[in-house]
């Protein structure tokens, strides 16, 4: 009924015909592929997939490998640290403690050391959100209209800068790596820029503007845990300092995971360390400041090395092989079935 | 029945003295307190004062109640839009769920999303059909604005002059002009019409489609009519009653200043929207108007059907939203015994800015949204497609099929039964004259069936038809100029009908005198229009018309009188118009007085000349007496006059050639001699022109060609007289006194005439037999010879009737009653006074019909032939095959029914046809219980043998062997019985095991009951067909309701949710698109949940890793657009453009329909499966990313983005796998898809540096491209994600169940060789089949010659089971029967046996109809004998009702 009162008013011109088009579309009969599973191509789509998965998985198995990596607890290792920073009414103290371990064969090429952080998460919702990206692009912005509350201001006013849970929260232990040598130790020397993604560093973090970095932050405090202010990050590097420093960098890119690493340092690779580490005894030295008994967490040093498929986590490879085990054995399966039911009865016409 | 005429007389003496008394009290304090009178009256009568000088005041004060005359379709203003839509939007479930979220998420605790964008998906969805609502109710808003402001004139009091003015203006009570061919434009009483009979016509197509013209008749007994009307005067006040929507039904009075009161009713009134035609002006004053109107209340808009997909989806939706509620419950708790790890607030336990610590409730899972909407869309996708097949087209009719309800496409493919009307749904409804019997003998026109099935053969082949039509009925020459300008016109027509058939979508169309010069003439195919006289009955007539010229006109001689009162009857007992072929609109009404204008003196003068010459030809031939001749003549003179003036009102220049054409023939035919050729002649040159009648029914048109074939030429009709040319030439003019029209409750209708000869008063009846042979005179009172003569005849034409029944022909009895004046005038004034009565003058009206039609006399009976619509077997035999019940409730007779139904095969010969007639509920039921237990002993017996046959894994397994079969024909008594007593289940327990079921004589509202029994009891999914109004409760009750757009109007087609042209369609629709239509919108709605769960779990298994803190890993825009846009589109192309199976394989194996009919695809096991599926390809999805980067510097996004593009492969590599053609589309839609997808994510990750806070995945999508361990991870998931799925994919593809296989690789044959292997599949199903069963014959062989054919189908019940026995195996043992009968002492009819169709009738042409194998001596002859003495009373009241219906072949117990 409706669209009788709807359709406009038709003259008495003259009506092509209704008669629907004779297109392949409107009947329906557009030229098309239609994949059939006959037992051909069943078996050989089966047999490839897991040919290739098991060619692929051997070759990340094999790669990974050749990743040498070493992981050191410190948490225990340094427990007077750890109950000196259970009470936050220390937190001026210095507490320093070192770590011993040997390398029993060298760690050759790119090494890489990270810190690592045990059920700390950092993916939770409200953390997570705790920041002001457009405060860390260098942005005069009102940071109480951000997400980092609580963490935006001081009870007096004085906004923080970098506000929020992330950035209040930031790991801030210091580690040192040395090779003892026969009796004399040689500190490692240790890359701290350029372990940050390039885009992070120079388009997604910048200093506010200003003829120097105290100025322009000035009329901001830093937040309540730390010690000191952001544009003191890095005193020795202008460029490595203020929102840009790289460990700042790194800490705001919030892992995925409760347990995680975050790169800390490269192993520079000059004099005797130019091939990666020779095989000798090591000692960390740890300024033991971020607390993590508090919930539970627990702290890690990790040396490691990096190949082309990613870190020492053979995963990939496994999954790839047994995918391809088991696409290999279905295809078995599928040509057993076929065999016992063609002798059977002729079910199957071709 | 037999009400005396002195009671009858009480009663209206009674009725009348209450009435006046009734609406006195009501009506006349209109008269007395002016103050209460609105209060009072309007509740109940709608009174209106016309809009003059005179009663202004009242006018003013009445007026201001009704509404005006403007309309307002749209659904909201420009201040309700917003609110109103939104309300409506939120009556969707699922969009009432999104905005609790969004809700949710406003507040701070359980904030997930930022707010804004959480907002975002609803208010896309919000905004799409927002927008599509505010369009379309513009579009009606401008449409609205047209109507509103088109002009009309109304009678101004000031200036006293018509003056136009808009629509909207006018109010009720003014007075209207009306023009011709303008639109009417409200309902107005018609009180003035230029027309000299007070008569206006109407087209009422914009209102139910029918196009042929409707009279409207000014108001009986106003007096004003030969003056030109003037409002001025006219000071009645109008009672009428209030606005409603029946389109057929109005009553009222006018009430004179003294007075008197003059009825009026339906006849009077103008209805809104029609178009006024061949009336020059008409005036009328204004009852209802506005959304008061008719034609507005009856506009209720589409109904909004919910498939049954959709509401299987609901409840899923439920199941859905209570596992999203299952994971918000894990989240909580889990967050919970989280928290209580930690002896303090951990330093990543942030706080609100009070120092508060929330706990998440809220996982901020986004489902189904899309979903909705993109359903929405592909069912517009398939409705558009289904519209544009061209298959589904009727060329005849230039009509494709009409998709009117858009949301239950689906729900074509999953239908169960089927309810079918017969006529014009299985017939063509096009009536075709086909024998009678007159007097009781009867009249086989072996030539017309000859016709019939060469018109068959020839299929409208022009030159070859008018070459036969030649050659074989050289006598008949007379006909053959009528052929040849019908030959000419043929063409016009149909491009006439294409164009008629949209009308009832238009409206305003101005149709000028050419443009309605093209409309359609209703019902005038070759087929029916050509009857072929049977040469004996033609002789017999024009024996009887040179006697009735010998002797004095129609003084006795038995047969020939009732012959010519046969044909008379035939013509004139209807209400059909005649229009000229020339000028179809042109009504031939009047012979109409000498109008000298526009035609030239000479021409007069050679009309005359011709005239002259060709009574002076017939004096000389037949010896004709002087009044006789007068008559004859004066009426040719009119009828020259006629078509002189027909020309002049058609063309001037037209004239002079019809002239020229006259005198021509006249020339040609004084040369010839023989009386034939003069015969002939004379009928010819008097013939003006080709008349073409438009009929209300086409069974009536039928009638008056076949009476036209026997030269008894229908010429005009008026209300008030009706002219007949005869045989011989003379024109005779009756005065119609009544008409009393049909309905469906008296099965007959009457005209009342004055014969202008004996000036006698005749009542000509027509009616169904049933009813006709019970009013005939009691032989009583008549003497003894014409007593058994008239027995005789009546025996004679019951047997007849029985015979045609048999053939499959619609019946009617033709009778007549010769009243006196006396008598008469009685019986008027009650007819008067029903007339004018308000109150019950329905029943009245009923009454007075029913009193005048009795003691008729018996004149013959008729045989019309409602051909069957081309390729109903066919269509029913595949439906049937696809596993659908088919039932055809119709309000025929038996025996046509069942006629009907076993020539469309929907029985077969070989079924057992159970019928059950009863009125007695006792009966009823122990009828229904003995024959259940017959069916299931039957069925038992066949259980073990199927069994056996169903464990052999043969491709088209025994499964489908066919059970025993059986039908059911039940009436409509008896299904009221049914539906009285209680006996609803017992019915369907018994149709349940039948093959068919046939309903007959059964009502509109029966068959509306019948389709919701079966809808709401066993839980199906019906589908009814139907084109007439009578289908329309039909339609509406079940799920699928598809309109036949025929012959009957257009209200079944309104009702409808499809509406087609053809039966034959519907194999089509079902078959293939219900299927695809079914199958891809299954497939798509379990491909979006499995979609959104897959998803959902993704994040929700994110959550064990954030302490249950409800973050996610993937960035808010890329989640809410994965499923707004990366994979939106190729499961809607999939919904729209999927083909399982090739249209050719679906209809060559219609049981590939079952798939549909199980439901097979979306059941609650493969929403499990799917469900079960989708969680573990989610944890798939989650947890090799997951193991891939555990303990690595992985950030958030950074392991997001993997898993999200990751889920996109498998979500879209898992509808890959779903999909079964790829046509370019597909192909483009799903690489398309991912490089959206790539693209979207490079150029968001890139641009967006702090855009979007808090989350920022700058320069992800980069970083992560630059990395293989990245393409590794993409690669493998996916892959380990979908390996079960493809293996139970490769599993079921290979060794999966035949039929499905098999039609897959039918697929894939080419074109020729997919029909040969269809052909070879179905032959060798027939065999395994047959096989099983072990039946002698072959299944539906019509022509097979049964041996049991030639058994008499009313045996002795013992004969009739052995005989069974011994051919079937199936039947009754002859001690089961016995058993039977002694059950059922009160012997109600219960009849079983087979229908033994005796194979000469369809071709009984050379040994005639009675030619011995006719058993035609009913069962009630048989019966008596065998248990006359057991029969009760009850059943001997049964019986005695029932002694004109025929009892079918049966047994009876």
């Amino acid at each position: 009924m409706k669209n009788k009162t709807s359709s406009p008013p038709r003259e008495g011109e003259a009506r092509p015909s209704r008669c629907p088009d004779n297109s392949a579309f409107k009947q329906q009969k557009l030229p098309a592929w239609k994949p059939q599973l006959t037992i051909a191509t069943v078996l050989s789509s089966f047999f490839l997939t897991g040919a290739f998965c098991l060619s692929v998985g051997v070759c990340l198995i094999l790669s990974t490998n050749s990743v040498r990596e070493i992981q050191i607890d410190y948490s225990d290792k340094c427990s007077d640290c750890s109950k000196l920073r259970e009470n936050s009414s220390n937190w001026n103290k210095e507490c320093h403690c070192s770590v011993n371990f040997m390398l029993k064969e060298d760690i050759l090429g790119d090494v890489f050391m990270y810190y690592g952080l045990q059920n700390f998460y950092q993916n939770h919702r409200r953390y997570v959100i705790s920041r002001s990206d457009a405060q860390l692009l260098g942005r005069n912005v009102n940071i109480q209209k951000s997400y980092c509350a609580p963490f935006t201001t001081y009870r007096n006013g004085t906004p923080m800068a970098p506000c929020g849970a992330i950035a209040n929260s930031m790991f801030n232990d210091t580690i040192d790596l040395f090779y003892n040598l026969k009796s004399s130790v040689i500190q490692v020397p240790l890359l701290k820029t350029g372990n940050s993604w390039w885009t992070d560093k120079n388009v997604k973090f910048r200093n506010p503007k200003s003829y120097n970095l105290s100025s322009a932050f000035a009329g901001t405090a830093r937040p309540p845990y730390w010690q000191k202010p952001v544009y003191l990050l890095d005193e020795e590097d202008e460029r490595n300092n203020g929102y840009i420093n790289d460990d700042f960098i790194i800490w705001m890119r919030v892992s995925a995971f409760a347990t995680f690493r975050n790169l800390y340092r490269r192993v520079s690779r000059i004099r005797q360390f130019a091939d990666g580490l020779p095989a000798g005894n090591y000692t960390f030295r740890i300024s033991y400041n971020f607390p993590v008994t508090k919930f539970k967490g627990r702290k890690y040093v990790i040396l490691s090395t990096v190949v082309w498929s990613g870190g020492s986590n053979p995963f990939l490879g496994i999954a790839y092989v047994v995918s391809g085990t088991a696409a290999t054995l279905t295809g078995f399966v599928i040509t057993a079935i076929h065999l016992k039911l063609r002798k059977k009865k002729a079910y199957f016409q071709k | 029945m037999a009400l005396s005429v002195d009671s009858a007389l009480y009663r209206w003496q009674r009725l009348g003295a209450e009435s006046p008394s009734q609406t006195l009290s009501e009506s006349t304090p209109l008269l007395f307190s002016v103050r209460d009178r609105p209060k009072l009256n309007l509740n109940k009568w709608r009174i209106v004062f016309p809009n003059n000088g005179r009663q202004w005041k009242d006018w003013k004060q009445a007026s201001a109640f009704y509404s005006g005359n403007r309309i307002q379709t749209t659904k909201y203003t420009w201040f309700t839009f917003l609110p109103q839509n939104l309300f409506e939007q939120f009556h969707r479930l699922g969009n009432l769920y999104f905005f609790f979220l969004v809700v949710l998420n406003w507040f701070p605790q359980v904030e997930v999303f930022h707010r804004e964008i959480a907002m975002l998906p609803l208010i896309v969805v919000l905004l799409a059909s927002m927008s599509k609502d505010a369009i379309e109710d513009y579009r009606k808003y401008r449409f609205d604005k047209t109507i509103n402001f088109s002009k009309t004139r109304v009678y101004d009091k000031e200036e006293r002059a018509y003056v136009e003015k808009c629509w909207k203006d006018v109010r009720v009570g003014d007075f209207v002009q009306l023009q011709c061919n303008e639109t009417i434009p409200a309902d107005i009483l018609l009180l003035y019409s230029s027309d000299q009979n007070g008569i206006c016509h109407l087209e009422t197509a914009n209102l139910d489609g029918e196009t042929n013209l409707k009279q409207r008749q000014v108001v009986m007994g106003f007096s004003s009519q030969n003056t030109l009307f003037e409002p001025e005067f006219f000071q009645n006040t109008i009672i009428c009653e209030m606005p409603n929507n029946d389109l057929n039904k109005f009553k009222g009075y006018m009430e004179q200043p003294n007075h008197e009161r003059i009825g009026f009713n339906i006849e009077s009134l103008l209805l809104r929207g029609c178009t006024i035609r061949n009336t020059e002006a008409a005036i009328g004053i204004v009852i209802y108007a506005g959304h008061e109107t008719k034609a507005m209340l009856n506009n209720s808009g589409p109904r909004y059907k919910r498939s049954k997909i959709e509401r299987r989806m609901n409840t899923d939706i439920f199941l859905c939203v209570g596992l999203l509620f299952v994971m918000c419950l894990v989240g909580a708790v889990g967050h919970g015994i989280w928290t209580g790890n930690f002896s303090e607030h951990p330093p990543y336990d942030v706080p609100d800015e009070n120092g508060n610590f929330l706990s998440p409730v809220l996982a901020g899972f986004y489902m189904f949204l899309t979903m909705i909407i993109l359903l929405q869309l592909v069912k517009l996708g398939q409705v558009f497609l289904i519209h544009n097949d061209i298959d589904l087209y009727d060329e005849e009719a230039d009509l494709p099929i009409q998709c009117r309800a858009l949301n239950i496409t689906e729900d074509l493919g999953q239908i169960q039964y089927i309810f079918s009307d017969k006529t014009g749904t299985l017939t063509e409804n096009k009536m075709v004259f086909r024998r009678c019997t007159v007097d009781g003998i009867e009249f086989s026109h072996q030539e017309n069936a000859r016709r019939l099935e060469t018109h068959k053969e020839l299929d409208l082949d022009d030159e070859d038809f008018a070459k036969l039509q030649h050659f074989t009925l050289p006598p008949m020459n007379i006909e053959r100029p009528a052929t040849y300008k019908q030959r000419t016109m043929r063409p016009l027509r149909r491009c006439q009908s294409a164009r008629a058939h949209f009308q009832g979508h238009t409206r305003n169309r101005s149709l000028g005198r050419c443009d309605s010069n093209q409309s359609q003439v209703a019902f005038s195919s070759t087929i029916e229009k050509d009857v072929t006289p049977d040469s004996r009955l033609l002789r017999h007539v024009r024996e009887a018309a040179l006697q009735t010229e010998n002797l004095s006109p129609f003084v006795h001689m038995k047969t020939s009188t009732s012959l010519t009162d046969f044909f008379l009857a035939l013509a004139i007992c209807n209400t059909v118009l005649v229009s000229t072929a020339t000028e179809p609109r042109q009504r031939v009404t009047v012979p109409p007085p000498i109008k000298p204008s526009g035609i030239t003196l000479e021409k007069i003068h050679q009309i005359f000349q011709r005239l002259k010459l060709a009574s002076l030809s017939q004096s000389f031939s037949s010896s004709q007496s002087s009044s006789d001749l007068g008559t004859s003549f004066s009426a040719k003179n009119t009828e020259g006059h006629l078509a002189a003036l027909d020309c002049c009102d058609n063309d001037d220049c037209c004239a002079s050639g019809r002239g020229d054409e006259l005198q021509g023939k006249g020339s040609t035919d004084i040369g010839s001699a023989s009386l034939d050729e003069v015969f002939k002649s004379v009928t010819n040159s008097s013939l003006p022109t080709d008349f073409c009648y438009e009929a209300e029914s086409p069974d009536e048109a039928a009638l008056v060609y076949a009476a036209q074939a026997y030269s008894f030429t229908l010429v005009s009709r008026t209300p008030e007289q009706v002219t007949v040319r005869l045989p011989q030439g003379t024109l005779l003019t009756f005065d119609i006194l009544y008409t009393l029209g049909f309905d469906s409750v008296r099965k007959r209708m009457s005209v009342v005439v004055r014969h202008p000869l004996t000036k006698e008063i005749v009542v000509y009846t027509k009616g169904a037999d049933s009813v006709i042979m019970d009013l005939l005179e009691d032989s009583a009172k008549a003497d003894i010879s014409a007593k058994k003569r008239m027995k005789r005849i009546k025996e004679k034409t019951q047997k007849h009737l029985d015979y045609y029944a048999r053939d499959g022909l619609r019946t009617l009895c033709i009778a007549k009653k010769v009243l006196n004046e006396d008598d008469f005038q009685k019986w008027a004034n009650f007819r008067r006074e029903a007339e004018a009565a308000i109150d019950n003058r329905d029943e009245l009206l009923m009454e007075t019909a029913q009193h005048l039609e009795t003691k008729l006399t018996l004149l013959g009976a008729t045989g019309i032939e409602d051909r069957l619509q081309d390729r109903v077997p066919d269509t029913i035999a595949a439906l049937r095959e696809a596993g659908i019940q088919i039932w055809v409730l119709t309000g025929d007779k038996q025996e046509t029914a069942v006629n009907i139904a076993y020539s469309c095969k929907l029985l077969n010969q070989r079924d057992t046809v159970f019928t059950i007639n009863t009125e007695n509920k006792e009966t009823c039921e122990s009828v229904l219980n003995l024959t259940l237990e017959e069916v299931r002993k039957n069925y038992e017996v066949e259980k073990p043998r199927r069994k056996i046959f169903g464990i052999i894994p043969t491709s088209f397994s025994a499964s489908e062997a066919p059970s025993p079969e059986f039908g059911l024909v039940i009436d409509g008594r008896t299904l009221n019985v049914i539906f009285q007593g209680g006996l609803e289940e017992k019915f369907l327990a018994l149709t349940k095991h039948c093959r068919s079921v046939l309903c007959c004589r059964s009502t509109p509202l029966q068959k509306s009951m019948v389709v919701k029994l079966v809808r709401r009891q066993l839980k199906v999914m019906t589908l009814s067909i139907g084109d007439g109004a009578n289908d329309v409760s039909m339609i509406q009750a079940a799920d699928v309701g598809i309109g036949i757009s025929g012959q009957e109007g257009m209200q079944a087609v309104m009702a409808s949710d499809f509406a087609i042209s053809r039966f034959k369609h519907l194999k089509k629709l079902l078959l293939v698109h219900g299927h695809w239509c079914y199958a891809r919108l299954a497939k798509m709605v379990i491909y979006f949940f499995y979609k959104n769960v897959n998803y959902v779990s993704l994040l929700f298994w994110y959550q064990f890793f954030c302490g249950f803190s409800g973050s996610t890993m993937i960035d808010y825009w890329q989640m809410i657009f994965f499923n707004l846009f990366f994979t939106s589109m190729p499961p809607l192309l999939f919904g729209v453009l999927d083909r399982d199976f090739s249209a050719e394989t679906l209809l060559g194996l219609p049981e590939l329909y079952k798939n549909g009919q199980n439901s097979e695809i979306y059941k609650l096991s493969t929403f499990i499966i799917t469900m079960l599926d989708a969680f573990y390809q989610s944890l798939i999805c989650f947890f090799v990313p997951y193991l891939m980067y555990e303990d690595s510097d992985i950030d958030v996004f950074s392991f997001g983005n993997p898993i999200n593009t990751i889920s996109l492969l498998t979500i879209l590599l898992h509808q890959a796998l779903e999909m079964k053609t790829w046509t370019v589309f597909h192909v483009v839609t799903m690489t398309g898809s991912v490089v959206f997808y790539l693209v979207f994510s490079l150029i968001y990750n890139a641009a967006c540096v702090v855009c979007n806070p808090p989350t920022n995945p700058y320069w992800i999508m980069e970083k992560q491209l630059s990395d293989p361990t990245f393409y590794l991870l993409c690669l493998i998931t996916p892959v380990i994600a979908l390996l079960p799925r493809f293996f139970i994919f490769a599993l079921r593809g290979t060794f999966g169940p035949s039929v499905i296989l098999k039609a897959q690789q039918l697929d894939k044959l080419p074109k020729g060789q997919q029909d040969l292997e269809i052909q070879k599949l179905r032959s060798g199903k027939q065999t395994t089949s047959g096989a099983s069963v072990a039946s002698p014959a072959s299944n539906d062989d019509l022509d097979q010659n049964i041996s049991h054919l030639c058994v008499s189908p009313f045996l002795h019940p013992v004969a009739a089971a052995v005989s069974h026995g011994d051919t079937e195996g199936q039947g009754l043992s002859a001690s089961e029967v016995n058993a039977l009968r002694k059950r059922t002492p009160e012997g109600g009819y219960y009849f079983f046996n087979r229908w033994a169709e005796e194979e000469g009738t369809a071709t009984g042409s050379s040994a005639g109809p009675f030619s011995g194998h006719y058993p035609l001596v009913p069962s009630r002859v048989t019966t008596p004998g065998q248990d006359g003495g057991k029969l009760t009373k009850d059943s001997a009241k049964n019986f005695n009702h029932g002694s004109h219906r025929r009892s079918v072949s049966a047994v009876t117990l």
